[in-house]
């Protein structure tokens, strides 16, 4: 929070309202001691536990969720259109008809991840979450960790502290659906972007680090979603406050 | 066996009654109204999800939608583009051989124009509006470039173009460079329109040569509209009309879906 003050205020105040917002329901909330009754009321959010994920993060997360889908389901189109390698997408699990409706659907949802990405990073950032929640992260750290998960000991008790896989995850698609973004933003614009066509190794090899990074991508949600199956938990702490916690 | 027809309504029954029922029946057992909340929440996710594939994309107002963000996409392009930003250009053994053909019909079907008759007409907002032989139009200075063609299916290829800038030619007919579009109309029938911008930009040429000879049919003879700033289909070849005008006009594929700015 101080280090987002120092940033910009707006910034702090736009974080304020995210995360120290005092929940609209308050009869759910235990009744205070009696001698609580002279706290003012300024300060009663400081005393009640955080959320397990901010309200900025869930919705962050859920427009994601819903840009990824549409961008991927209409990527796969598109490739349809030119395939780059020796196969096709069944077109049954494609967006947009054809390629000129996936084509719409695609630069339509690329508004949406690219704004709410760059909205995660800056508040990822100027509220220190990055720091606090994904570092340290270490090999040894992950190496201990996945044994654990293959083991099935890894304990997932508090759902506020990330394990090393996690983190390496979760690290690894932030950075993945960046080059994807920067990729198409060349094959999209390679003659006014051209450092970054250049940085990426021209627009033919722009085109294969967009196809690999969808793929990388796919490959992350399908283990994601295998995680949130096997701890259905961490469905409900991406849904509200204080999800699957006893209240 | 023939398809039973919709069921009648049960009669005697009102159905909007019955349904009121339920839900009031339905209501008083979830208690918790953020429970109640979350389940009619749920069930209406659930209906969209049903909405799969190609079938969002037939609602109407879903193809308005995405028509509006189309246009929309036009103008940021519009802004983003920087009208002195070059192409990058190749040496010519990186050329593609042999060159894709590509159009909206088949290479069999490709319209042959003959150079005796061949006229090309100019007219809007031009000073001159004679049309051109294509003699005339070879006696203007003529410049090469090898540059990459990339299609909006997403594959490209590298070819060489000769031809007139287009801005030298804008200029000598005096056509009026604060018009917002230039339109084509080609003898296959096909039809685009750019901004003025990229008309003007310095590689954007009325091409008459390709790869050193004169334009062949399956590349556009007489001309083509050569952009490395624009996709494919934005190329219009077998050019027998170029007008210019502030009045939008669409083209072959961009009316059907194709985004109408579609470069880079």
């Amino acid at each position: 929070m101080d280090c987002a003050a120092r940033w910009a205020p707006g910034l702090s105040r736009l974080i304020e309202l995210f995360v120290m917002k005092a929940p609209t329901a308050a009869a759910n909330n235990p009744p205070m001691p009696s001698d609580a009754t002279s706290i003012k009321p300024a300060i009663t959010p400081a005393i009640k536990p955080a959320p397990i994920h901010p309200l900025w993060l869930r919705i962050t997360h859920w427009i994601n969720a819903l840009a990824v889908l549409v961008l991927v389901t209409s990527g796969w189109r598109i490739y349809d259109a030119s395939p780059l390698f020796d196969f096709e997408i069944p077109t049954s699990i494609t967006l947009g008809g054809w390629l000129g409706g996936a084509l719409q659907w695609h630069f339509a949802a690329m508004y949406l991840l690219f704004f709410n990405g760059l909205f995660y990073l800056g508040m990822n950032l100027g509220s220190g979450r990055l720091q606090a929640k994904f570092f340290p992260l270490s090999p040894r750290g992950i190496w201990n960790d996945a044994l654990e998960a293959l083991r099935g000991k890894l304990s997932h008790a508090d759902p506020r502290r990330y394990n090393n896989v996690q983190r390496l995850a979760y690290l690894f698609v932030i950075v993945d659906i960046m080059l994807i973004v920067m990729s198409g933003l060349v094959l999209w614009k390679s003659v006014q972007l051209a450092p970054l066509r250049d940085l990426l190794g021209g627009y033919e090899f722009a085109r294969r680090i967009h196809f690999f990074g969808m793929a990388a991508l796919v490959s992350f949600v399908a283990l994601h979603l295998v995680m949130v199956a096997l701890v259905p938990r961490t469905l409900l702490s991406m849904l509200s406050r204080h999800g699957g916690e006893a209240a | 066996m023939k398809t039973p027809q919709r069921p009648p309504a049960i009669p005697g029954v009102d159905a909007e009654a019955v349904l009121g029922e339920a839900r009031r029946l339905i209501g008083s057992r979830i208690e918790q109204p953020a429970r109640r909340a979350f389940l009619q929440r749920t069930l209406t996710l659930g209906g969209l999800s049903l909405l799969t594939g190609c079938s969002i994309s037939d609602q109407p107002s879903v193809e308005a939608a995405l028509t509006r963000i189309s246009r929309l996409n036009d103008r940021v392009q519009g802004w983003l583009f920087d009208p002195n930003q070059l192409a990058p250009t190749y040496p010519e053994s990186m050329i593609t051989r042999p060159f894709p053909f590509n159009a909206y019909y088949g290479e069999d079907e490709v319209r042959v124009v003959e150079e005796a008759g061949y006229r090309l007409e100019v007219t809007g907002m031009v000073a001159d509006r004679r049309s051109w032989t294509l003699a005339e139009l070879r006696a203007m200075p003529q410049r090469d470039q090898v540059t990459r063609h990339i299609c909006v299916e997403g594959w490209s290829a590298i070819g060489k173009w000769g031809g007139v800038p287009f801005a030298d030619f804008l200029h000598r007919i005096g056509a009026d460079t604060s018009a917002k579009y230039v339109g084509f109309k080609c003898a296959d029938d096909y039809y685009t329109s750019i901004d003025m911008p990229t008309a003007l930009h310095p590689q954007t040429l009325l091409a008459l040569s390709y790869d050193g000879q004169p334009l062949p049919p399956k590349y556009g003879f007489p001309m083509k509209l050569r952009m490395p700033t624009k996709l494919g289909y934005k190329n219009p070849k077998h050019i027998k009309a170029i007008f210019v005008s502030n009045t939008y006009s669409g083209g072959y594929w961009e009316d059907q879906g194709y985004n109408w700015f579609g470069g880079s």
